[in-house]
Formats: C-alpha cells, structure tokens, sequence
C-alpha cells in the first residue's frame, strides 16, 4: 500500500461521533422514535445501557422492550454493572424460573410479574412478549426497543400504546421474524403483521432520524470486508481493530489431516473452508456432523491460544470461546452427539436463529446448503448465513460438501415478486455467492 | 418436509402405490358436502365460464357462460350460482342449539359469559385444487361491493339481489380456508395430499387425476403410469382424457372447441338482433339456443371428469375413522359459521376489502395458534403421525421402569415423582426441556431431569396429581406402563389482547380512516368494451 494515501479513519472516534448524535436525537430530538442500524458486534448492547443511563439521569422514567428472557437479564446485568445505585425494575412472567438467578444478588433490582409493583422505579425491563400483556398503566414517557429488527410489527402493535416516544436499535442483517403461518395476504400493506417491527415503524413515520453504527469491534480485520460487503453492500461498516490486532496460533503442530490444515488456514487468514466430496444427504449429514466434531476436538487438542486488543497475554481457546452453528435444530443434536462421542463438552452448539447476538472466538459452521439437493428460501436467507459467518472474533471454519456453488446456480431465487414490498438487497442468492467465492481462497479438501 | 414423509414417497415409488401419512381422517367431512367446480375464462381474471355445483353426486348443476365477455350472462351465472348455494347455506342456519361465549360487559368491563346460539352443524364447500380456493376468494371479492337495484336505484349496471350477499359468504368462506385446519372449505387435492403420499413431486400432486391415480390406480397399473396418463393422454380429437381440474382450462379445449362454438354463439346473437322479421327471428333464435347446448355440452364435457374426481376423493378420505380432535376443530368451523351468519342477519356492511392493523394481527395470532394445536391435535390422534414427531426428536415413546416418589420444597408439599424411561427414540432433551403426555385427555407436565448411565430418561412429574400429598390414583404412570410423550405443548395459550382498532398507536399509523366508506371501484372507460 505504499505510495496511497488511507483517508485516515480512526474507529474509536467515528464510533463515538455516531453514538453522540445517536444520544442528542434521543435526549432532545423531537421525532418520536430513532433508528438505530446496527452491523455485527458494533456495541448495541453497550449503546442501549448507555442510552438507558442517560435517560435514566435526565429523569425520565424508561421503559425497555427486549426480545428474549436471556437478552433481558444480560440488560439488567449489564445495567447494574454500570450504575449499581439505579433502581431497576425487572418485569418477568409467571413462569417457574422466569429470571436469571444472577439477578437476586443485585440489590437495586427489583423483580415482580406485575407492572404495578415495578412502578416509579427509573428503568423497568422486560419481553415483548411480557410487556404486551400489561394493560391499565400511564405510558412511559420513553422507551428502548433492541432488537427491533427481530421483533415483529404484531409484537409492537401490542406494546406501542405504553410509551410515548422510543429508540429502536436493531440489526438488520440478521434473521427475519417469521410466521408458522402463510401471511402473504398483507404483504405490501404498511402494517403487514408479519414483517419486522421497523419495517412498519418507517412505513408510517418515514421522517424518522435513521442512524448507524459504523464500526464492528467484534468482527477481526479479516471478516469485517466480507460480512459488510456481502450482507450490508449499502451500508458499509469496518472493523474496529487492524490487521495485525488479532492472531490466533497452536501449541501443537497440524498432523496433515483435513480438520488441522483448515485450521492453519483459518488461523493465517480468519476463514477456512473444509470440503466434503459431493453427495446429495439427509440433512444430518453423518460425514459432515463427523467432520464438524472433528474440527472441534482438534482445535481444543492443538492448544489454541489467541491474541487480541483485549489482553497484551495469548489467551487459551477454551470449550467456551467456541461456537458451532447449524441451520436446522437435528443437524445441532446430531453435532452436539457426535462431540459428545469424541469426548468434548462446553462448546455451544446452536442454530443460526438462537446465535443471534453473541459472540465466540472461533466459530465452526456447517453450511445450511451443503449436501441439499435444492435450494429453498429458507436455506437461502440472507440472515441465517449472515448470523453464522459474524459470531467469531478471530476466525470461521465453514465445513461444506462440495458443489453448493451449481446448487446456487440452479436455483436462482424464484420468490414471487410482492407489490409493496421493498425489495431486500442482497437477496440470500447473491449473498450466498459472495461469501462463497471468498471461502473458495481458503479450502481446504477434506482427507481423514 | 419431514423425514417420515420421504421416507413414504420413496416407498411409493418403490412400490408404485400411494402410502398412507395418517391413519385416521384429520379434517371434518359434512354427510353432504357441497361440491363446486368452477371453470374460468381463459385471459379474464375473475370472468367465471361454467361449474358444476351440487350436493348430489349424480346430478350436479351446470351453470354455464356462454359468452364470458358480456356481462348480462355473468351476472346471469352468479345470480343462479346464488339460486344453488344460498338455499344451502341458509339450511343450516336455524337448526341451532343454545351455547355460551364469554363476552366483555360494555358496563362493568367484566368478562361474563353470555346465551347465544350456536349453529348445530355448518355447510361444507368442496373444491377440487387450491386454485378453486382462490377462486371461491375470488368471486367474493367480485361480488360482496356489488349494489343491487333496491340498494341503488341509480346504478347503471345493478347486480341481481342476491349476489352481493353470495359474495360476503363466498369472502368468509375463502378467508376461513386459510385458518389451518379448519373444514368450511377444503380442496381435494389438500385433502388427500394430507392423507397420502405419492411417489411424484408435491407440484405434481397438485394435478387432482395424478393424485388420484397414485392413490387408487386403475387394475393392473402402477401409480406412476396411470398419473402420467392423467397428465398428458389426450384423445383422437387432440384432448386431455383427464382435463384439468380447473377452474384453468386446457388451452387445447380453449383453441381447438370452445373458441369456435363461442364463434357460432356470437354470430347467432348477431343474426338474432339483425332479424327483420318473425320467422327470420325464430330460425335465429333456433341456432342461438342449438349453440347455447353446444357450449353447455362442451363444458359439461370437461367439468364431468373432474366433479367424478372429486367424489371419488371424497369416498377414499370417508373410509378413515375420523380422528378423535377433529370434532373439536369442527365446532370452531361452525362458530364461524354461525359469527358470519350473525354479522349477516345484524345488516353489518361487506368485510372490507383490505384488514386493519390490528384484525390483520389478531387473523395472524389466531392462525399460528390453530397451526400449533392443529399439528398437536393431529399427532396426538394418529400414532402414524407421532411417529414422524418421534423421528423427527419431538416426542418419544418410551416404557416407565421406576418410579421413585419425591416432594417440592414447599411449605405444603405437592408430589413430584421422579420417573425413568426407556426408549429407542431419541428426543432432543436438555436442561428445563419439557415434556407432555395426555392423561385423560388433559396434558401431564413433567421436566427433563437427567440421562441415567445407560441412556434411560429421567423425568419429574410436574402437574395434574391432585392437592393433597399423596398423588392421585392414577395420575402418576405405573414402572412397566408405555407412555407417548411430546416435547411440544397440547394445547396453546391465546396472545395477548391487542388494542382496539380506534387506539392503533402512531407506530402503527394510528386509527383506520373510518370517513371513507367501503364500496366498489368507479366504473372506468377501460371497464366498458
């Protein structure tokens, strides 16, 4: 790169710039509701504790609408580390354990399953799902949606009517809401029930200030190109750290085998693709799920250290800074069966949909076409492969069977066309490519 | 699609017969269905060209169209399409038996349940695909704005009096369709495709003649070659043996037969009109109405293989038991019923043409709610069913070997036995998952506890024991006693209540126009040919 001149681009700075004009619309702003877009490991959750904070010091009483039971008590969890001395109130369901146990230990939390006994404190938190069922209360002056991109326009008809003005922070590269149920009757209507949260948010309020954050601090320099041009090609985002910031390395030299040359691969360049031989199989492919299994053990066996900004010491690559991901919930049984047969426990085994939002040091993912005969909306969506290649800190193994790329070319996305419906860029088909053609310069050919 | 479902279409083709997926009937059959196959214009959305109607298998009604494009014969059919089909609506609207629903007191708030009445049986529409379906929507859509002459004297083209109202149960009906499980209206194709599987593509299967072919292929013959002659075998004349099953037409029918009889048709009007005396005119009228019983006779031609299709459907399905749920889903079918009818008699205007934010959100959350009871109910009812959940990780069968009784730590201690079970399945169980079983007809609760060394399951029964210390008799399985259980819930819990349609919030575009009355498009210059 000598000889050019890199407009200089300091991530910290940029990050704050967003995060300041992100925190003036939302204090003194006079829209109802601000837009936050933010790309993998930007800093949502730290930006949604900070928004609270303030919030909660400018003396206005603060609702917050989360999507999961586990996103909740990591908020309030968070929240208290930050500020112990703020009255919390977490809002939970009448279930048996509704709340991480965690949170007994924090004095100022309070926790009830009714509205009325959380009121006057400065933030109460809880679900969509548990908010939706409060009924009879004064509106909270404001409101935090996170998530809003995986939260559905139905989910937020129930909840809208409780506060006055809201931030919504979301991702929108992830995985869509869905419905077990056909809902193409509404599609192209403003307030399709099914379509996401913001989706409706701007149909109806297009003035609304949009903002976005652009600085990924969890995706290394190796994966930030790749996931911002393949899945947010409108919308770029770097990464936080450089080239150099982030290493990962073994104790124990590669025995030549298919597993250990993909992982000298993905610790040189962040991303290893391992290549099964072409065949049509069930979808708990035995051979991949093997192969996934194997990777895993191998990189445990080879005493992975990583270096990052985090720490100046290697940290050791333990059980759980590791991640596998599948797309379907068999191919996760089967894996996590076949790790347990090669004797390795602690490693989360998840599908894409319950990956979303968080984060691992290595990830290793069997990729939602390998081994299909065809290839279905549901494999094709942008989001799934999105959530999967954007979970890791220093490196993504993806173990394929071969021949996705005709598969992709055989089946061109053939979803019928929706009037009314803003057209998703990029459609899970070109996405798929993208990513492809970059994991065909680190393949590694499968040999036992 | 699910496992056990290849594996039975691999068997099919191996064995060249349709297998069956269940083996009991999952959805309602009226003891007289009304069975309708209508026929539409080829390049004229929504121009109907003929149907047989009918409750009676042996002489259905045709109602045909001779010149689709003129618009007095349309309204001629959908008059006498209402002639057929509301006298056998309204038969079922007063036999009723008396019923309670909770209803919200406008006064009080409070919910108290009300006396109303509850229709005792509901008619029952068979089409033969799920584009009939469609055009059931379809010709609602068309026909629920209509003004007849007493609701507007000035219209220039008034609908006969009793479309408009065919159009609103024609809606309700179409809309109902699409709640799953549910019986108003089924397509044939639907119907069987749940019960069998074939050994073709599930785009083929959509071929009514191909479906039934696989399923009862003619003496001799394997599924495979009798439902490839049902798609493509086509007669001397260049005609499919097994047309289509509608309402689209074969485009060999539309060029080679119907085309030039409608020419006739159309020349005969025209000689008709330009007659310039009284015999003259009798000899015209004869050739008219020579060309009109052309033209029923051709449709009647096509439409004959497909009504027979689906009666032959309709005796396949009847001979399954009906599964024990099914009763309970037919009574939602018929408190529909008995909701439109009562919107109907109360004079409430059309259902509008497009769901407010919030009716669009509670049709949502009421189908995904009958979506999970309905794939509940049916597995619980089938084994053949529960054994694609059980392949599938989602239920397991498995015998109780011991029982060891244990207590919660409360200050009344309630019983919560803890059970091992052995099975062959294998579950996808983890830390909190649960598990249900039906103990008279009610769902048990237990939690997943552990794996013991040798791969048996042990469960912590949760709920249904009774209050005392003691668990009731019964109410806990006996060591040795087989027991189905389901990792997924029975039955489902309603959403949320949303607000009111005049409180949609602003994130929402805040309350519908309500100014704006819903009636039919303008007359166009392009609507006139």
């Amino acid at each position: 790169m000598t000889g050019t001149v890199i407009p200089l681009f300091d991530p910290a700075s940029e990050a704050a710039r967003a995060t300041a004009a992100i925190l003036e619309d939302t204090l003194h702003g006079d829209a109802r509701g601000v837009v936050v877009d933010s790309p993998p490991g930007a800093g949502k959750s730290t930006l949604v504790v900070r928004a609270a904070l303030e919030l909660a010091s400018a003396g206005r009483p603060l609702m917050v609408v989360a999507q999961t039971n586990a996103q909740v008590d990591d908020l309030v969890l968070r929240l208290a580390e930050k500020e112990p001395e703020l009255p919390v109130g977490r809002l939970h369901s009448n279930d048996a354990d509704p709340y991480d146990k965690a949170l007994d230990g924090l004095p100022n939390v309070r926790k009830s399953a009714k509205a009325g006994e959380l009121d006057g404190l400065d933030v109460v938190i809880s679900t969509a799902a548990k908010w939706a069922h409060v009924k009879g209360v004064d509106p909270w002056r404001h409101a935090i949606v996170d998530e809003a991109y995986q939260m559905r326009s139905d989910a937020l008809l129930a909840v809208a009517g409780l506060f006055e003005r809201a931030l919504f922070v979301g991702d929108p590269g992830q995985l869509d809401p869905f419905s077990v149920v056909g809902a193409e009757q509404w599609a192209g209507l403003s307030y399709d029930p099914s379509a996401s949260a913001v989706s409706t948010l701007l149909a109806h309020n297009p003035e609304l200030p949009q903002h976005r954050l652009p600085v990924s601090w969890r995706l290394p320099a190796s994966a930030a190109p790749l996931v911002s041009g393949a899945f947010y090609p409108y919308t770029p985002f770097r990464s936080g750290t450089g080239a150099g910031d982030r290493r990962l390395a073994f104790g124990v030299p590669s025995d030549g085998s298919g597993p250990d040359r993909v992982l000298d691969e993905a610790a040189e360049s962040g991303w290893g693709l391992l290549e099964l031989p072409a065949r049509h199989t069930p979808r708990t492919d035995p051979e991949a799920v093997r192969a996934v299994a194997l990777v895993v053990r191998r990189l445990l066996d080879r005493g992975g250290a990583s270096v990052s900004e985090r720490s100046p010491d290697p940290v050791p690559l333990t059980a759980d800074r590791l991640a596998v991901g599948t797309a379907h919930r068999d191919q996760a049984a089967a894996v996590r069966a076949a790790l347990a047969e090669l004797g390795v426990a602690g490693v989360t085994v998840d599908t894409a949909n319950r990956l979303q939002g968080r984060e691992f040091d290595v990830t290793v993912v069997l990729h939602p076409l390998s081994g299909r005969p065809d290839a279905t909306a549901f494999h094709l969506e942008t989001g799934r492969l999105c959530v999967l290649a954007s979970r890791h800190r220093q490196a993504c193994v993806v173990v394929c069977r071969a021949g996705v790329s005709e598969l992709l070319d055989e089946h061109p996305s053939t979803e019928p066309v929706q009037l009314g419906v803003t057209v998703k860029f990029p459609d899970g088909w070109e996405a798929n490519h993208a990513v492809l053609s970059h994991l065909e310069e680190h393949r590694v050919v499968w040999a036992p | 699609m699910s496992l056990i479902s290849t594996l039975a279409r691999l068997e099919a083709v191996e064995s060249g017969r349709a297998q069956p997926l269940a083996t009991v009937r999952h959805r309602h059959l009226s003891p007289r269905p009304l069975v309708f196959v209508p026929l539409t214009t080829a390049g004229e959305a929504g121009a109907p060209l003929g149907a047989l109607v009918g409750t009676d298998r042996e002489s259905p009604r045709l109602l045909a169209v001779a010149q689709p494009r003129d618009r007095e014969l349309r309204f001629a059919f959908l008059a006498e399409l209402a002639e057929t089909l509301l006298p056998y609506l309204d038969g079922y609207a007063d036999d009723v038996e008396p019923a309670e629903r909770n209803e919200t007191d406008p006064e009080t708030g409070k919910r108290v349940k009300v006396e109303v009445e509850l229709c005792a049986d509901a008619p029952q529409l068979i089409v033969p695909s799920r584009p009939g379906v469609d055009f059931v929507r379809l010709l609602g859509r068309s026909m629920r704005f209509r003004r007849t002459a007493e609701q507007d004297p000035d219209s220039p083209y008034p609908a006969p009096p009793r479309v408009p109202l065919l159009g609103r149960w024609l809606t309700h009906y179409g809309e109902r369709a699409r709640v799953p499980g549910s019986s108003l209206l089924l397509a044939m194709t639907d119907l069987l495709g749940r019960h069998w599987a074939t050994g073709q593509s599930h785009l083929e299967d959509k071929h009514l003649g191909a479906l039934l072919a696989w399923i009862a292929p003619p003496e001799g013959a394997s599924g495979a070659e009798a439902a490839l002659r049902a798609e493509v075998e086509r007669d001397r004349g260049g005609q499919l043996v097994c047309p289509p099953a509608g309402p689209a037409t074969d485009p060999a029918f539309d060029n080679k037969l119907l085309a030039p009889a409608m020419e006739l048709y159309d020349r005969a009007r025209q000689a008709l009109a330009a007659a310039e005396d009284g015999a003259a005119a009798d000899e015209q009228l004869a050739r008219l109405t020579s060309a009109e019983r052309e033209i029923r006779a051709l449709l009647r031609g096509v439409l004959r293989p497909t009504w027979d299709a689906v009666w032959d459907g309709i005796d396949l399905v009847r001979e399954l038991p009906e599964g024990p749920h099914v009763a309970d889903r037919w009574t939602r079918d018929r408190w529909s019923f008995t909701g439109h009818r009562d919107r109907v008699r109360a004079g409430e205007p059309p259902q509008p043409r497009r769901d407010d934010a919030v009716s669009a959100a509670q049709k949502l959350a009421a189908r995904e709610t009958a979506q999970a009871q309905l794939e509940a109910q049916e597995a619980l009812d089938d084994p053949l069913v529960l054994a694609g959940r059980r392949l599938a990780g989602e239920a397991f069968v498995g015998v109780v070997t011991d029982v060891v009784m244990a207590w919660s730590e409360s200050k009344r201690p309630s019983p919560r036995p803890l059970l091992t079970v052995r099975t062959d399945d294998g579950p996808h169980l983890g830390v909190g998952v649960k598990a249900y079983r039906s103990l008279d007809g009610k769902p048990q609760c237990a939690e997943f506890v552990r794996y013991e060394e040798d791969g048996a399951i042990v469960l912590r029964l949760l709920d249904r024991m009774g209050r005392s210390r003691d668990p009731a008799e019964g109410s806990v399985p006996e060591a040795g006693e087989s027991v189905a259980w389901t990792l997924f819930e029975h039955e489902q819990r309603g959403g949320p209540k949303l607000p009111e349609p005049e409180d949609t919030p602003w994130t929402h575009g805040g309350p519908p126009r309500t100014d704006a009355a819903e009636s039919a498009d303008a007359v166009t210059p392009e609507d006139l040919l």
